[in-house]
């Protein structure tokens, strides 16, 4: 029971703010001891750990790769085909960026696009934009707002595991080694599909019942 | 054969790389060359460290991280030279490598260590990539890794927090963890209802992600503590299907949790919304019918 310890380390860890490194290293330390292992034994067993779970950390050989398409514009190349997203309304607009998010993150370019790289300067006003067209000075600026921040967040998450080399396909690969289990990290990510088009459907529905609420709002 | 070892040195390279970057092109404190050399170190010669000096090699890694004052150190910078929509192709040539690569390389046994075939793959097609980018934009030699140097900067020490807590996850294996929560909230799942285990993993993904504000440290906790022991071992899941779609589950946490701040109070922060929970009121409605078709899914792919 006292290695539930090391489970309290870590919510209130991140709870009051600690530097979750600092406070994963607490949660090792509170739960060895619980178990009786010695601090050298529990140190020992960690860097083990920690060395056979290198490749989780190799996803970082990108960085050049992209950060030099990206002094030569990038970025400003993704921003160019989002400004030529031409949703009539809120909704279809958000559903066509909702659609590029997950695709592109789903090809390994999550940082193309985000709240500072793309929302606040396109998607943001576009959808207030087009919310204002569909009723005028009759809707709430922020709930487009809102709905433009969340469109984001969606697409990154339900995208990204279908791409191999991200951080969370390689550490479920690392935790089910650590049981023996030595699975390919692209069996992980075939199964991240259905639920990235469950997340397109169900988020999508959401975009265009809203576009309705706003023009039925208009109306009333 | 070329396996796990090319990839060791191609990664440690890139850090010592970034290492190198940040101690001669910006010399403003050492925090971050500290931290991308020992990377380096551990990439390079962590096979030869032993387990306890890989141990003494995390604690300095965490310590440079925690009292290292790093940070990014972003100087504006004119774009070089813009091109075209064709950026785009180089930044593709990794993922179609990868996945051309771990295709051909698994019907074609004996060059590649099959068991590292993605991870193989993905090298080479950075390494293709990076050739394209040198032949096309002629960049100096240092350009990339300055470039990538910046973007690694951005990311700072939350870098290698999925290996530590992959590593945690070890540890709680070693200490039984797992037979503790799983015996604790095993209680509450009606002894052999298969989807009874499966509801109480997936709920239980997303609520230690809510309370962690982190689906990375939630997922080895709820993987032995249900998903293994009972999913896996007893209910004969697949490791992959268990694995992955609690991961997705853990997902819907983070759209409803103000413990993830990046991801849910930054962006609300930078609309400059009134409600500083705007972003999770905005998600909510889409997490929870989510989570639910991530619970039926997974019901749905056991045996």
């Amino acid at each position: 029971m006292l290695v539930l310890a090391g489970i309290a380390v870590i919510a209130a860890g991140f709870l009051l703010r600690f530097n979750p490194l600092l406070v994963v290293v607490a949660a090792a330390l509170v739960t060895g001891l619980a178990a009786g292992l010695g601090p050298l034994a529990i140190i020992a067993a960690f860097g083990k750990a920690f060395n056979d779970n290198r490749y989780i950390t190799i996803v970082y050989i990108v960085l050049p790769v992209i950060g030099i398409l990206e002094l030569h514009g990038l970025q400003a190349r993704a921003r160019d085909l989002i400004g030529r997203i031409r949703g009539a309304t809120m909704g279809r607009l958000l559903v066509a960026y909702l659609l590029f998010r997950q695709i592109t993150a789903a090809l390994g370019l999550t940082s193309i696009a985000g709240p500072a790289q793309t929302v606040r300067p396109l998607v943001a006003p576009m959808a207030e934009a087009a919310a204002e067209r569909q009723a005028p000075g009759d809707h709430d600026p922020e709930r487009a707002k809102a709905l433009a921040a969340a469109t984001d967040n969606v697409g990154v998450f339900f995208g990204e595991d279908i791409f191999i080399a991200i951080g969370s396909i390689l550490l479920m690969k690392g935790v089910l080694q650590a049981d023996g289990i030595d699975l390919p990290p692209l069996a992980l990510s075939v199964w991240a599909i259905p639920t990235a088009i469950a997340a397109f459907v169900i988020h999508g529905a959401r975009l265009l019942l809203a576009d309705r609420r706003l023009t039925r709002g208009r109306r009333a | 054969m070329i396996g796990l070892g090319f990839l060791y040195l191609v990664a440690g390279t890139t850090f010592a790389a970034f290492a190198l970057v940040s101690l001669f092109d910006r010399p403003r404190g050492p925090g971050n060359a500290v931290f991308y050399a020992l990377i380096a170190i551990s990439f390079l010669l962590g096979d030869r460290l032993g387990d306890l000096g890989n141990g003494v090699l995390v604690l300095a890694i965490v310590g440079v991280a925690t009292l290292g004052r790093m940070g990014p150190r972003d100087v504006e910078q004119a774009l070089a030279a813009p091109r075209g929509s064709l950026l785009f192709v180089p930044a593709l040539i990794i993922p179609a490598t990868a996945l051309a690569g771990t295709l051909v390389f698994s019907r074609f046994p004996g060059m590649v260590d099959p068991k590292q075939a993605t991870l193989v793959s993905l090298a080479l097609g950075v390494i293709l990539a990076l050739a394209v980018c040198f032949a096309w934009l002629r960049p100096a030699p240092v350009e990339p890794f300055r470039q990538g140097t910046r973007l690694m900067d951005h990311i700072g020490w939350a870098a290698i927090l999925p290996q530590m807590l992959a590593s945690l996850g070890a540890v709680f294996a070693l200490a039984g963890m797992g037979t503790v929560v799983g015996g604790v909230i095993g209680g509450i799942i009606p002894s052999g209802s298969v989807f009874g285990a499966v509801a109480i993993y997936c709920l239980g993904m997303a609520a230690f992600t809510i309370v962690m504000g982190n689906a990375f440290a939630a997922f080895p906790v709820m993987l032995t503590a249900i998903g293994l022991p009972l999913l896996v071992h007893t209910y004969h899941g697949a490791p992959a299907r268990v694995a992955a779609i609690g991961m997705l589950a853990g997902f819907c946490g983070t759209l409803v949790t103000p413990m993830a701040a990046n991801f849910n109070l930054v962006p609300a922060a930078l609309l400059e919304l009134k409600d500083r929970y705007g972003v999770i009121r905005a998600q909510i409605p889409t997490a929870i019918p989510l989570l639910i078709f991530n619970i039926v899914l997974l019901y749905l792919v056991m045996p």
